[in-house]
């Protein structure tokens, strides 16, 4: 084994090891006793793994509602935003008419605008929405709902892009010679085949659904039942002393379904990031 | 109407055209229309909105008291571009977020680079650790980070034996351990789209370099970065993008921009200035002159990806 081998070893292994400890410390803390926590002597390990925290966090700080609450946004988002950023998909790809390339930069610079300086303007929207259709206002997970869906289209659709501009136009072409409808090709041919492009964008919708902070923070605001996790958690920092136990365990409970996701589908990310790159 | 005034000789051919397969006629527009009914008033009517709100004066009088809203013009400008405050955090967030860009890139360049020499077991173990940092929720990451660093029972004073020492009460050293815990998560993707466009190099390129006994160091500089110049320029942008938009990290590891706000960044400014003193106006200003500021970072981006190749 050469040198610079032995080397590159050496640092992948000891920053992978640095790199994945807060997590690790994460999980650990929230499995530690609190004694153990609020000991003066830290170890790197319990030898009293327990599930305290965990369950005083789902029952006493209605956690378990607040979870489900952030399902229930994340996963209708992103179902709402695969329909539609497909169908923007599939315009901007299979057609050239006027102000393509218009609409693909807005969709681009859409991507760029910050967010939390439009969260301004809109909570007022919301806030007059809400007194017009009552679902949708302030207070609700239906108003969650809408501006993810808002906020997540953009780069769906940015990425739903490459994987309709990978599947064979010919295909199209044959089934229509066939006879086959446009709603038949849409749903049944061309649907089917971007499916696998339509998970991994899907998973990018719902990591950004369910981290998000700010929305939550903003709109709602009174109605505690529709809190979802992210502002959930701040619940647990406190002026006096910080509940250490509970926020690791709150902090492993929003973080681990994120991870399973993301796994998940990395390998189709890393060679779509691949992609990019050969011209 | 235009079709007609601009074709009027053989409008056949226009509408033959327009209906053949490539054009689609209306077609298009039919599948966007889901994507601009969502897009149009959530997100194009708030960007209006933001840009009207900041030539008003608009405040909690306005807001609930029913007090008249009055047309300021440039007012809230004029108050910002005034105000030392304003700069100070304008300057703030230009430095942190060069700092960050710099060392995300320093970071993730260099373990790209690592990866490619690594074995098959420490490439995979590091892969997996820094998707692992990736995916993990800002704000979480954000309460891992504060926990390591807490005065009392945090791990990082223990090992270090500086029980008590506060990390959140020095601007700078703030600014340190948030910079570490947003390069922490925005690293792997630096990393992860070095390696991927190292691997696209082809290898006869590389060991025509170590045949003619270039070093690892000029191979990096003298042939990696030259090729990958596009992906690069790309990541850069992207850096700067987000690290100039931060925000989850400031606001939770500092507790909405930290004693006094000495560590506040604009992004936080524009909410504290309008959630948190109830100056929607003045605080969609700012909001307007972040957008402007990314606008046209956003320019340099279309550029690259241009130069890099994409298809628009």
């Amino acid at each position: 084994m050469s040198r610079s081998r032995l080397v590159a070893n050496a640092v992948a292994v000891t920053t992978a090891f640095l790199t994945f400890f807060p997590i690790y410390w994460m999980v650990l803390s929230a499995l530690k006793p609190t004694g153990e926590i609020q000991s003066l002597q830290v170890r790197p390990w319990t030898l009293a793994p327990t599930f305290e925290h965990f369950q005083r966090v789902l029952e006493g700080e209605n956690f378990g509602r607040y979870f489900l609450n952030s399902v229930l946004v994340a996963l209708t988002v992103v179902v709402l935003s695969g329909v539609v950023a497909f169908l923007a998909a599939v315009a901007v790809t299979r057609f050239r008419f006027r102000f393509r390339t218009t609409v693909l930069i807005m969709f681009l610079v859409a991507q760029m605008v910050p967010i939390e300086a439009l969260t301004i303007p809109l909570f007022f929207l919301v806030r007059d929405i809400g007194a017009v259709v009552p679902g949708v206002g302030l207070n609700t997970l239906g108003s969650l709902v809408l501006v993810h869906l808002a906020c997540s289209l953009p780069f769906a659709v940015w990425m739903m892009r490459g994987f309709v501009a990978a599947v064979p136009e010919a295909l199209e072409e044959a089934a229509m010679i066939d006879g086959a409808s446009r709603p038949v090709i849409l749903w049944r041919i061309l649907f089917p085949l971007v499916a696998p492009g339509l998970v991994a964008t899907s998973v990018f919708s719902f990591i950004a659904a369910w981290n998000d902070f700010i929305f939550a923070r903003t709109f709602i605001i009174s109605a505690k039942d529709n809190q979802t996790l992210p502002a959930a958690l701040l619940v647990f920092f406190k002026p006096d002393e910080n509940d250490w136990g509970g926020i690791m365990a709150a902090s492993t409970l929003m973080t681990i379904p994120v991870l399973i996701f993301f796994v998940a589908v990395q390998r189709r990310l890393v060679a779509g990031l691949g992609g990019a790159v050969k011209d | 109407m235009t079709t007609v005034t601009t074709a009027p000789a053989d409008p056949g051919i226009r509408v033959r055209r327009a209906a053949s397969r490539k054009g689609g006629g209306l077609r298009p527009w039919l599948y966007l229309l889901p994507s601009a009914a969502v897009l149009l008033p959530l997100f194009g009517y708030p960007i209006y909105m933001l840009g009207l709100l900041s030539v008003f004066d608009y405040r909690q009088a306005q807001v609930s008291g029913g007090q008249p809203t009055s047309f300021v013009g440039f007012g809230n400008y004029a108050t910002l571009l005034g105000d030392g405050r304003f700069w100070s955090v304008l300057a703030q967030t230009l430095g942190f977020a060069a700092a960050l860009v710099v060392a995300t890139l320093a970071v993730g360049a260099a373990l790209a680079v690592v990866l490619t020499k690594a074995g098959r077991i420490p490439r995979l173990l590091l892969s997996l650790a820094a998707m692992a940092a990736w995916a993990a929720p800002a704000i979480t990451g954000s309460t891992v980070w504060l926990f390591l660093f807490d005065a009392d029972l945090g791990l990082v004073n223990q090992v270090l034996g500086i029980e008590g020492f506060n990390w959140f009460y020095d601007r700078w050293v703030t600014f340190g351990v948030v910079g570490a815990t947003v390069v922490w998560h925005s690293f792997p993707f630096v990393m992860v789209t070095l390696y991927a466009g190292i691997q696209a190099i082809p290898g006869s390129v590389l060991e025509a370099a170590s045949l003619d006994g270039a070093s690892a160091w000029h191979t990096f500089w003298r042939v990696i970065v030259p090729m990958l110049r596009p992906l690069i320029t790309i990541v850069v942008i992207q850096s700067i993008i987000w690290d100039f938009k931060i925000f989850t990290q400031i606001y939770v590891m500092t507790n909405g921009g930290g004693i006094a706000g000495q560590n506040s960044v604009l992004n936080v400014y524009a909410y504290q200035t309008a959630f948190g003193s109830s100056e929607y106006g003045l605080g969609s200003a700012i909001g307007v002159i972040m957008t402007l500021i990314l606008l046209v970072i956003t320019l340099f981006y279309i550029r690259a990806l241009y130069r890099s190749g994409e298809k628009l």
